[in-house]
């Protein structure tokens, strides 16, 4: 019987765990901050973990809240793992709820699963659309895609605020003198199954499926392949044959495409039309920021990221739950966020240092030399090891 | 890791089956309030308007003790309060308001789950037919009519100019009002408007008041929380302001001239009554100068001339008896 | 109606208007220039943003010294960049993502200072005009270069500053070493750590000012999230120029001018819809990129951790 300590998914499971005891550390020094608001942190903490995970309806809303994290991620996971930095997810969301909502408006006569699914193909080629412009004037013209994607947020939001308020606008609202700029509701049959009465939806087991079909795409195709071989070095790439233009193009394609989705999802599961407040977030829930953390959470990986926004998910719909509660203002709580996002960031320090030991270790043991050099593994050749 | 997903789903299948949604409402004398607001209790408009709308009622009844108000302050995300709003209808508060237009499809769908708790749903005249939802607005034009008339009578160079956020709504409303009080005072006078596509950007609201002051505006106004960047232009150049939703005379003490203030209470007195007589909804309110929901509050500070005021003040009082009225464009 | 936008009034107003615009876009974006030189990027710039805005209006409101709150901005906003150095530097942490979290915790705490710290909207009495005697004075360009507050002047004055230290100096030169590689200038005796901490304390300390500028110098005003992407944009600023001052100048400087000509635009009653007229900066500065493109290479170690091999 070995040392529990020294075992291999002992070792493994910390590893797991770091992002969590890292969330757990910021919530530490949230605390000190719930203090100094002269708010009893127990209490306060108590009504975040029953907010999102307290009663099943609660599970259920924490679930809905990490779909579009989910899906964002799995987009950030291929771009990326192919060194492409896509912070558009929040205008990629918006083209493509625009372009599926118009389809749920359009085809009022056909049958209810066959608009669905048509609608969440066009939110995938909206959100493609949009990620693959910023690839392609990557790619092709050299412009970062960091600049691109920031700019193309703004233009999206504008872009809806035009459709709602115009071309896209309820026709009951049009008539109005104040003109609520949200598009007519989707009719019932359009609606994604729900799982009664609470308001979870066939979205999250889509994004759970689609999870496991981007780790496949990701490691088990050609594709896939080519992907993260630019991504770690595109001049051997380019060297082995690979166009690295267009992966360059599909990484960012495909990334939006995701985000597109959820954007999709997020009209036909959750709200059933289109609305706006003028501002990207208060359609996306700032989940095209938040996916990308969720990803990171998870390490970049599909199934990683899976629990990742589940948590980061319970997160924000918890913190909801300790405003209304112990009526802090909203503002503790975004701070919070950012407090558990870079705690939870630089935990992975440790990860990689443990990981490096490990090697070591495993070294040691096969050549039997006691004093080899354990050298500085990269997470990328550890995985190559591994 | 595939099986033990599994095992989570078959787990997480079982807790949501076992338990649905429902509560106790809260018994006794105490009235309970919950308010989602898209923007801050302190935003100096839109949101604060009803938040001290609350706190008026709140002292008019006796305190806490027999008015309680919780609020969600910042949910622009529609998705959150939604959310909130299940939340509150599922811990039995008598009355709860979803103070934005943007929040009119979650009540519709949350309303009917809770016929015993009563909604509100602002601003709209929308009720959904529900028995348990009231709608309320402001008729922000008539303010912005009135400051239109102050507008055009004080400015000297026959330029004004307003500061929007997006073009719908209340805002909407307001912004064309003004215009058109503005052009009934003087045909000849200029109104420039420009919405700057945020209800956030404050750097950019105060970019498009300095494009104004060098279009020669000499009077300004505009609506919704980011016009504080646009007070501070006006002030900065000796410009008048004039505002709406909530009083916004503290910024600028020497240039406000008047503010369009929303008086909700008058609104939310009725609602509270029928409430009690056990009636959850089904009436639209509108904000009117008739009502009083709509005040027009003069800064003291201000002198202004006797003849505008008196202009002013007959202009409200046309507005009331229906001898003004306020041509709103179609488009 | 469009020939309206011709005559001297509108085209002065657009130029100063720009001008007075593109002031915070280059004290947060020369900072951030700094940073992506040694091989950081900071996509926090926004919540260093927010937080010197707070402090310097705070301080400002407190002390009726405005110099005082640009000290407090600065500190505040070097104290968030030493933050942002720990968590790149030493622990090594994915960059952009540890950024976003700087941003949301700005963003978060800025708002709650202020509303514990003041409660409500008020003004100060911010940085007045700064008359230049001779200058100032020059019909039309008096009125569209030399008729603004100091710290607009500051961010002029940065640029040229800014060239001059990443390209004639010995610490520029290191800098950019560290930038391109971190192996070669270690073994050459650079502190690679060193010049990271400095480059993002140093963009944290700009981007504090630049919040300043906003809060003291042109809107006199503190609210919740009022730079509203403004920092978001400053860093996409710094790829428009090329990770140079002037081209990141010529970027801050485009954007502001366009987004001046569009409210100009919804004033003269052209009739585009307004939705797409604020749109117009944003396509612009993309197409201009696009077109004019200079396909000037990234510093090559950006985003990339260091770790000094044994």
């Amino acid at each position: 019987m070995q040392n529990i300590f020294k075992q291999e998914w002992f070792s493994r499971l910390i590893d797991v765990m770091l992002p969590v005891f890292a969330t757990l550390a910021a919530l530490g020094v949230g605390a000190v901050m719930l203090l100094l608001l002269k708010v009893n942190p127990f209490v306060a903490y108590g009504a975040m973990f029953e907010g999102a995970f307290g009663s099943g309806n609660s599970i259920a809303e924490t679930l809905v809240k990490a779909t579009p994290l989910l899906l964002v991620g799995l987009g950030i996971c291929i771009s990326f793992r192919g060194s492409v930095i896509n912070i558009g997810g929040e205008g990629q969301m918006i083209i493509g709820a625009l372009l599926a909502t118009q389809m749920g408006l359009m085809f009022t006569d056909l049958p209810g699963w066959f608009v669905i699914v048509l609608a969440l193909l066009m939110g995938f080629v909206g959100g493609a659309l949009w990620g693959g412009i910023a690839g392609y004037l990557k790619a092709y013209f050299g412009v970062n895609e960091i600049l691109t994607t920031v700019m193309m947020n703004a233009i999206a939001v504008q872009l809806m605020n035009f459709l709602l308020r115009g071309p896209m606008i309820d026709p009951s609202q049009a008539q109005l003198a104040s003109k609520i700029p949200q598009t007519a509701r989707l009719l019932d049959a359009f609606r994604l199954p729900r799982w009664m009465p609470t308001r979870l939806h066939l979205g999250f087991l889509i994004a759970v499926v689609l999870a496991f079909l981007v780790y496949i795409l990701l490691w088990r195709t050609t594709l896939g392949y080519r992907i993260r071989a630019v991504g770690k070095n595109p001049d051997a790439s380019r060297y082995a044959g690979i166009n690295v233009k267009r992966q360059i193009v599909l990484a960012l394609l495909l990334s939006g495409a995701f985000a597109g989705l959820a954007g999709a999802i997020q009209v036909y599961g959750v709200n059933y039309r289109m609305i706006t407040d003028g501002s990207a977030s208060g359609f996306t829930g700032s989940a095209g920021f938040n996916g990308i953390v969720a990803a990171l959470f998870g390490q970049l990986h599909p199934l990683g990221t899976i629990p990742a926004s589940i948590l980061f998910g319970a997160l924000l719909v918890g913190a909801n739950k300790m405003q209304r509660v112990v009526q802090v203002p909203s503002a503790l709580v975004i701070a919070l966020n950012g407090l558990v996002v870079v705690f939870v960031v630089s935990s992975d320090y440790w990860r990689r240092k443990r990981q490096r030991r490990r090697l070591a270790q495993a070294r040691i043991e096969e050549d039997d030399e006691p004093d080899e050099e354990p050298g500085a593994a990269s997470p990328a050749q550890t995985e190559v090891v591994a | 890791m595939k099986s033990k997903l599994l095992v989570l789903f078959v787990i997480l299948a079982l807790v949501l089956t076992a338990c649905g949604s429902g509560g106790e409402k809260a018994g006794g004398g105490t009235f309970k309030v919950a308010v989602v607001m898209p923007s801050s209790i302190k935003d100096l408009a839109f949101s604060q308007s009803m938040y001290d709308a609350l706190l008026k009622v709140q002292a008019e009844k006796g305190g806490e003790a027999n008015f309680q108000i919780v609020y969600s302050e910042n949910m622009f995300v529609v998705d959150d309060a939604a959310a909130a709003i299940r939340d509150y209808a599922t811990q039995g508060f008598d009355l709860i308001i979803a103070h934005g237009s943007q929040y009119g499809s979650s009540l519709q769908e949350i309303a009917p789950d809770f016929p015993e708790t009563a909604f509100a749903w602002g601003t709209t005249v929308d009720t959904f037919g529900q028995p348990n939802i009231f709608a309320y607005e402001a008729r922000a034009e008539e303010g912005g009519y009135v400051n239109g008339v102050l507008a055009a009578s004080l400015s000297k160079s026959g330029v004004v100019g307003v500061v929007g956020p997006i073009e719908t709504g209340d805002a909407k409303l307001y912004i064309d009002g003004f215009v058109s009080g503005a052009r009934a005072t003087n045909p000849n006078v200029q109104v420039n408007v420009n919405y700057i596509g945020s209800f956030s950007d404050v750097a950019l609201a105060s970019e498009a008041a300095n494009t104004h002051v060098a279009a020669g505006a000499d009077a300004l106004s505009g609506t919704a929380q980011m016009v504080v960047g646009a007070i501070g232009v006006a002030k900065e150049n000796g410009a008048l302001w004039f505002g709406t939703q909530s009083a916004q005379t503290s910024l600028a003490p020497s240039i406000v001239v008047a503010n369009q203030v929303y008086h909700w209470e008058v609104v939310l007195n009725d609602m509270i009554k029928l409430i009690n007589d056990g009636t959850y909804g089904g009436k639209s309110y509108a904000l009117t100068l008739k009502n009083d929901g709509l005040v027009m509050e003069y800064n003291p500070d201000y002198s202004i001339p006797a003849d505008v005021k008196a202009k002013a003040d007959e202009t409200v009082k046309g507005i009331i008896d229906g001898s003004v009225v306020i041509m709103l464009p179609s488009k | 109606m469009i020939s309206e936008l011709f005559t001297a009034t509108v085209l002065i107003g657009i130029l100063a208007s720009g001008i007075r615009l593109a002031t915070p876009y280059l004290y947060a974006a020369i900072g951030e220039t700094f940073g992506q030189r040694s091989g950081v990027l900071n996509l926090g710039v926004e919540g260093q943003m927010l937080l010197g805005a707070f402090a310097a209006f705070y301080v400002s409101l407190m002390t009726g010294n405005l110099w005082l709150g640009i000290l407090a901005a600065a500190f505040v906003g070097a104290l968030m960049g030493l933050g942002m150095a720990y968590v790149t530097v030493n622990l090594q942490a994915e960059q952009g993502i540890s950024g976003i979290g700087f941003y949301l915790f700005g963003l978060g705490l800025s708002d709650l200072l202020f509303q514990k710290l003041m409660g409500s909207v008020q003004t100060v009495k911010g940085f007045p005009k700064l008359v230049i005697p001779g200058l100032t004075n020059i019909p039309v360009l008096g009125e569209i270069f030399f008729n603004h507050n100091i710290l607009v002047y500051g961010a002029y004055l940065l640029v040229p500053l800014a060239w001059f230290v990443l390209n004639k100096t010995t610490l520029g030169l290191k800098i950019r070493s560290v930038g391109e590689n971190p192996e070669a200038a270690d073994s050459l005796g650079i502190s690679v750590a060193g010049v990271r901490y400095f480059t993002i304390i140093l963009g944290g300390t700009l981007s504090g000012i630049a919040g300043a500028s906003l809060s003291t110098a042109l809107l006199n005003v503190f609210q919740q999230n009022m730079t509203s992407g403004l920092g978001f944009i400053a860093v996409a600023l710094v790829y428009f120029g090329g990770w140079r001052p002037w081209g990141v100048l010529g970027g801050a400087l485009l954007f502001s001018l366009i987004n001046s000509l569009q409210l100009w635009i919804q004033v003269l009653n052209i009739p585009i819809p307004s939705d797409i007229a604020i749109m117009m900066p944003y396509i612009l500065t993309i197409l201009v990129l696009v077109l004019t493109v200079s396909r000037v290479r990234a510093p090559s170690a950006l985003t990339k951790p260091f770790t000094r091999s044994e």
